[in-house]
């Protein structure tokens, strides 16, 4: 099946060539961290993980988001969503390659990377981390590709290929609970420390998921023959409606618990990220750009006329992904920090290098998407014509 | 402790072979005979109690400059990568809990002396993947800095910032600042990428010793800074704490910090 990815035109090859180079630079960059340490990045010993940790965090949702083409396919007989699950799947995979890669970027002992399995320390959500992300990784390249295969034979792929579909269900929201466990279960950190940490995850990952995974539809639409359809298209449009307004109904409960109740800690992190506190606010712009953008993703899928349409709903999608990056991938994590266990506060802004290594795992993860793509679309052209 | 099986059979061997007299090593590395030898400082919760009504700035960066000569710990001219076992930070950020509008000026500003709290029920040991930070058995929250990973988890889990991170190579820090470094030669200094933090000076403990700053304290007065075994009803520490009224930082966290504050 590999064959496919290597029969391309030259717009397939000249995006494969645009990504190795910003992998490249990304790697050079990276070996420079690895040679004179993590200093090279904007973290310190107030805000002691940054970008990196964020986009795993991120990440880690995009992959969750895969199942909601899973969920109703197999578990509600949606069947026109059996055209493009292989699709959710080829994301997961990608998406949960960079969480893995951004993992390692972050390290202060990458060599020392095997210790976290020859001295297993099950006390430690981090260890459950790797353990559930390596599984759906797995599960997802072994049920793309065997579904994959299949199709191209023409026939129904196996049996126990379905078993590990019915797993790795469940499995999608186990991978972004372990994740919201990461920062839920902190003393101390009071922004972090909530009950709805994980709820608000998967809410946040079933939009920016089957957001993201709609535009590369369209894309895929618009760049070869094959099309994921119509229904498809306005089905994951329902979804990402949904999932976005629990998303910002769980934030907006956050906001009611930390202001209602007037507890200072509750309150400070918000109070950073949107209004500045103490003449630092540097994340301001960017948590106000978070509320104007989720309004507008708000407004284009709730109202049926812009959900349906599909200009208007590729708007949303990208207002979607925009808006959990923002949250997600920037303020939650770089918020967490601050103020500080001292009640000061010491900033956060990713350097030069340090955003060069995140492009660079951002690329590696779009070069494996788009190698899984062209081989899964490239059978679909072949079995349709 | 200090004398695995490797090495006992090596010196046992070695001495039955060459038939040495009188006692044999076999009698002599006998377990537990060896310990009991050694002039080891024994606790089964060791505590620290500091005096802050007689602490200031310059008692303070007194305890702080023997324990960071002791432990090779190099000044990076950079508070953001600081690293730091022991640091004095101002009453009100040292206890944010205890806020009050109307603290005494003097009170406010006070210097109190930050190190590591070794927890009873430490966070930090709690999110560790690999182990590289665990708890003795008398209650010391112990590094290993050869199987850190360098993930800083336990960074985002300590409440009391007490964790410092190697952002660069501790080896390579300015030599303007630092030009006898490493300070003590008998003690490691730390690659780039581990987490670092006090650990009550178990090398000192174990040849008897008191921890540096408390050597240093009592140098400039008695019982500035108090260790001993809270374990034990009849300890310095314990009498101290049922003398004077003494609080800990953060104690609502559920985490049971060691390090007492009399104030």
């Amino acid at each position: 099946m590999l064959d496919r990815a290597i029969k391309g035109g030259p717009k397939y090859w000249g995006w494969l060539i645009f990504l190795l180079v910003i992998m490249a630079t990304g790697l050079a960059c990276y070996l420079y961290q690895f040679k004179v340490g993590l200093k090279i990045t904007g973290m310190s010993r107030d805000v002691s993980w940054g970008l990196y940790i964020s986009q795993l965090t991120y990440l880690v949702g995009i992959a969750a988001g895969g199942v909601m083409v899973a969920l109703p396919c197999y578990l509600h007989d949606y069947k026109a969503f059996a055209r493009i699950t292989v699709l959710g799947e080829g994301l997961a995979v990608a998406a949960i390659l960079m969480c893995l890669l951004f993992v390692m970027v972050d390290l202060g002992q990458i060599v020392r990377l095997v210790n976290i399995i020859i001295y297993p320390h099950p006390r430690s959500i981090l260890f459950w981390d790797m353990i559930v992300l390596n599984v759906y990784m797995f599960l997802n390249l072994l049920i793309g590709w065997n579904v994959m295969a299949a199709e191209r034979k023409g026939i129904h792929y196996q049996k126990w290929v379905k078993v590990l579909i019915y797993i790795s269900i469940p499995w999608a929201f186990t991978i972004h609970t372990v994740t919201a466990f990461l920062y839920a279960g902190l003393p101390g950190r009071h922004f972090w420390l909530t009950a709805i940490m994980a709820p608000r995850f998967l809410a946040s990952a079933f939009c920016s998921g089957p957001a993201l995974l709609l535009l590369i539809c369209i894309i895929v639409r618009k760049t070869t023959n094959f099309d994921p359809g119509k229904k498809q298209m306005r089905m994951l449009g329902g979804i990402i409606a949904y999932a976005f307004i629990l998303n910002i109904f769980f934030f907006l409960m956050e906001v009611f618990t930390a202001f209602y109740s007037q507890i200072p800690g509750h309150m400070h992190t918000l109070v950073y990220l949107f209004a500045g506190l103490d003449g630092y606010g540097r994340l301001v712009p960017w948590m106000w750009t978070f509320a104007a953008v989720s309004v507008v993703a708000l407004v284009l899928l709730i109202v049926p006329a812009t959900r349906r349409k599909e200009d208007t709903l590729i708007v949303a999608c990208i207002a979607v992904i925009i808006a959990t990056w923002i949250d997600k991938g920037l303020g939650l994590v770089i918020g967490g920090f601050i103020p500080n266990p001292f009640d000061r506060i010491f900033e956060y802004w990713p350097t030069t290098p340090e955003i060069l290594i995140t492009l660079g795992v951002w690329a590696t993860g779009f070069f494996v998407l788009t190698v899984l793509f062209k081989m899964a679309i490239s059978i679909k052209e072949e079995v349709a014509a | 402790m200090g004398v695995n099986r490797r090495k006992f059979l090596k010196i046992a061997g070695l001495s039955t072979f060459l038939g040495l007299g009188g006692k044999t090593a076999f009698e002599l590395l006998a377990p537990g005979k060896l310990e009991a030898a050694l002039p080891i400082m024994a606790g089964k919760r060791w505590a620290m109690v500091i005096d802050m009504r007689r602490m200031n700035e310059e008692t303070i960066a007194k305890c702080q400059e023997a324990c960071h000569r002791e432990h090779n710990i190099p000044d990076l001219g950079d508070p953001k990568v600081e690293i730091k076992w022991i640091w004095a930070e101002e009453f009100e950020h040292a206890f944010p809990d205890q806020e009050n509008e109307y603290i005494p000026e003097k009170v406010k500003h006070k210097n109190v002396m930050l190190l590591c709290n070794h927890c009873s029920n430490p966070p930090c040991c709690r999110v560790c993947p690999t182990g590289a930070t665990w708890q003795r058995e008398d209650g010391i929250v112990m590094m290993d800095w050869h199987r850190c990973i360098g993930c800083r988890f336990c960074m985002a889990g300590c409440p009391y910032g007490s964790r410092s991170f190697n952002w660069g190579d501790p080896r390579k820090a300015p030599k303007d600042l630092n030009p006898d470094f490493p300070t003590n030669r008998e003690f490691p200094t730390r690659s780039k990428g581990v987490v670092e933090k006090c650990t009550f000076c178990d090398e000192r403990l174990a040849k008897g010793q008191l921890p540096a700053c408390v050597e240093a304290a009592d140098k400039m007065g008695k019982d500035l800074v108090i260790f001993g075994d809270l374990a034990d009803p009849e300890s310095n520490v314990r009498q101290a704490l049922s003398k004077h009224y003494a609080i800990r930082r953060k104690p609502e966290l559920g985490t049971s910090p060691n390090v007492y504050y009399i104030i």
